[in-house]
């Protein structure tokens, strides 16, 4: 007996992806048409970034796609050197976080960016970007 | 209302590799605690098994670490917030008694980490914030915590020497600590020469010397009824303040990095309330320095400092033994290592050991007010304790 196909499209998140089932599952195909996208509840307009299948606010689940678009503030940042597991042939990579103030995105910045150049306050944007491991993710770059 | 007392206290020496289970570890930690309290395992009513999961094999340890201490058939249970299980744990014991179910509690912590590699502790470590949308990223504890510093650092005008010094301070009492796994003295200069350890690379900004010491341990506090505190004990020390709180898991959820972690200032906030204190009543303090920065916003989450200026108490010295508000002066998360679920239990076991007078060689003089602050995560979870004679 053939057993049901998963929707398992969230395995292709990032380097290593620790999760495959999940509601938000389209942010995948988003990030394949090159957007970033975030959800707001259509009943009290609350936005969610990263995106969720659920508000807390008004304890609805009729969620609406918006496009994280324009730029951000850099918030901080850091240079890993050392890696955990899985993710060891990235190195050296940088995470951060970007502030668009309604909502904040974390991620790493884009690797042709040497470390010198970054500093908190810069301005800043979201790509997406495709992996060595033909995975998807989104990087930070000058705006 | 009735109070709740401390009348035992114990831990084993914090290690890198402990050569035995992990039932053997917690026994070393209990031996004291139960050899402090001079009680016998029929005089407690229950236990709570504190640590943070996945480093071992065993599923549910608690029932397993219960029968090995002879605490069966008395009720036990496991309670986990990462690294600051043991005081959640701490919390629930008081809530126990407090609500007159049990009248002596053991609260155990404990950690083996020795049994997977660095790298893989890294990783889980990394899974203990939110896997869904931060762990592709590849995140570990050291590079969130670089966030908060490198935030920190450029609006209050910190550098790294300052972050530096606070390890020096650390290593000063870490070599004081017979159960201490880091037992050298640092110098600032470490951190320049590319020869130390401690100049080494790891997230920037910080360094491999800005890093606690992962460690093997176990840590035992004995909780009883203010009744059974005073028929049982000399000295008990009573618990005036449990502050908890929770924040954000996911980075994009934080309002400011550059305040620090905001469930510590819950916690607190909680904690000197349930007190009827303020800062400036406390005269010692244990604070969850798992990297150096955490340490140096915990001097202004716990309102030691005003917000920026936690530079300021570094640079002066009185964070030391002999300043005015000594901190972590048993080694600190830094120095004597920090076994996660062990954690909180082994930082209550040293302001209790001052309270009663008992520390020793780090004896800071008279103290008569003590607070543990302890966290889990990335600021995921907050324990603010306040201990007093």
């Amino acid at each position: 007996m053939a057993e049901k196909e998963q929707d398992t499209r969230f395995t292709k998140f990032g380097t290593v992806s620790f999760t495959a089932l999940t509601k938000v599952n389209d942010f995948i195909d988003h990030l394949k048409e090159g957007k970033i996208t975030g959800t707001k509840c259509r009943h009290c307009g609350k936005t969610y970034f990263p995106p969720r299948a659920d508000c807390y606010n008004c304890l609805n689940s009729d969620m609406e796609w918006f496009e994280v678009s324009g730029s951000g503030k850099l918030l901080s940042f850091s240079m890993l050197q050392y890696a955990p597991v899985g993710f060891e042939g990235d190195l050296p990579y940088t995470i951060a976080l970007l502030d668009y103030g309604d909502y904040k995105v974390f991620g790493r910045t884009d690797p042709t960016i040497p470390y010198e150049k970054l500093s908190v306050g810069m301005k800043m944007k979201t790509a997406v970007t495709k992996l060595d491991n033909e995975q998807l993710t989104y990087i930070f770059q000058e705006a | 209302m009735s109070r709740v007392g401390i009348i035992g206290v114990g831990q084993s020496k914090f290690v890198r590799a402990y050569p035995g289970s992990v039932r053997e570890l917690v026994f070393e930690g209990f031996k004291e605690a139960m050899e402090d309290a001079r009680i016998s395992v029929k005089d407690i009513d229950a236990s709570i098994i504190a640590s943070a999961p996945e480093y071992d094999k065993q599923r549910s340890p608690a029932g397993v670490i219960a029968e090995y201490l002879g605490l069966i058939p008395q009720p036990t249970c496991y309670i986990e917030t990462l690294c600051s299980s043991s005081s959640m744990a701490l919390r629930m014991a008081y809530s126990e008694i407090k609500a007159g179910l049990h009248d002596v509690v053991a609260v155990i912590g404990f950690q083996k980490m020795s049994e997977i590699s660095s790298m893989e502790t890294q990783e889980r470590m990394g899974r203990g914030a939110d896997i869904q949308w931060e762990a592709p990223f590849g995140t570990m504890m050291p590079a969130y915590y670089a966030m908060y510093a490198q935030a920190y650092m450029a609006e209050h005008g910190v550098t790294l020497d300052d972050l530096a010094m606070i390890r020096v301070k650390a290593a000063t009492y870490g070599r004081l600590n017979e159960k201490a796994v880091y037992r050298k003295a640092v110098t600032l200069e470490d951190f320049s020469n590319p020869e130390s350890r401690m100049s080494g690379p790891i997230a920037a900004p910080l360094r491999v010397g800005d890093c606690c010491a992962n460690a093997d341990g176990s840590s035992c506090i004995i909780v009883a009824s203010e009744e059974k505190a005073k028929s049982m004990c000399e000295k008990p020390v009573w618990i005036m303040g449990v502050g908890a709180a929770s924040e954000t898991v996911n980075m994009a959820g934080r309002s400011d990095l550059t305040i620090g972690l905001k469930a510590g200032i819950e916690a607190g906030k909680e904690a000197y309330k349930m007190a009827g204190i303020t800062p400036e009543d406390i005269n010692i303090a244990e604070v969850h320095d798992c990297f150096t920065i955490a340490e140096m916003m915990a001097y202004e989450n716990l309102g030691f400092a005003k917000p920026g200026e936690g530079k300021d108490l570094i640079r002066s010295g009185e964070t030391y033994k002999e300043g005015h508000i000594p901190v972590n002066v048993d080694g600190g998360l830094l120095s004597k290592g920090h076994p996660i679920g062990a954690t909180g239990g082994s930082q209550i076991r040293t302001i209790v050991l001052q309270l009663r007078g008992e520390a020793g060689d780090i004896q800071v003089k008279d103290p008569a007010v003590g607070l543990v602050h302890n966290i889990g995560g990335v600021g995921l979870y907050g324990n603010v304790t306040i201990l007093g004679r």
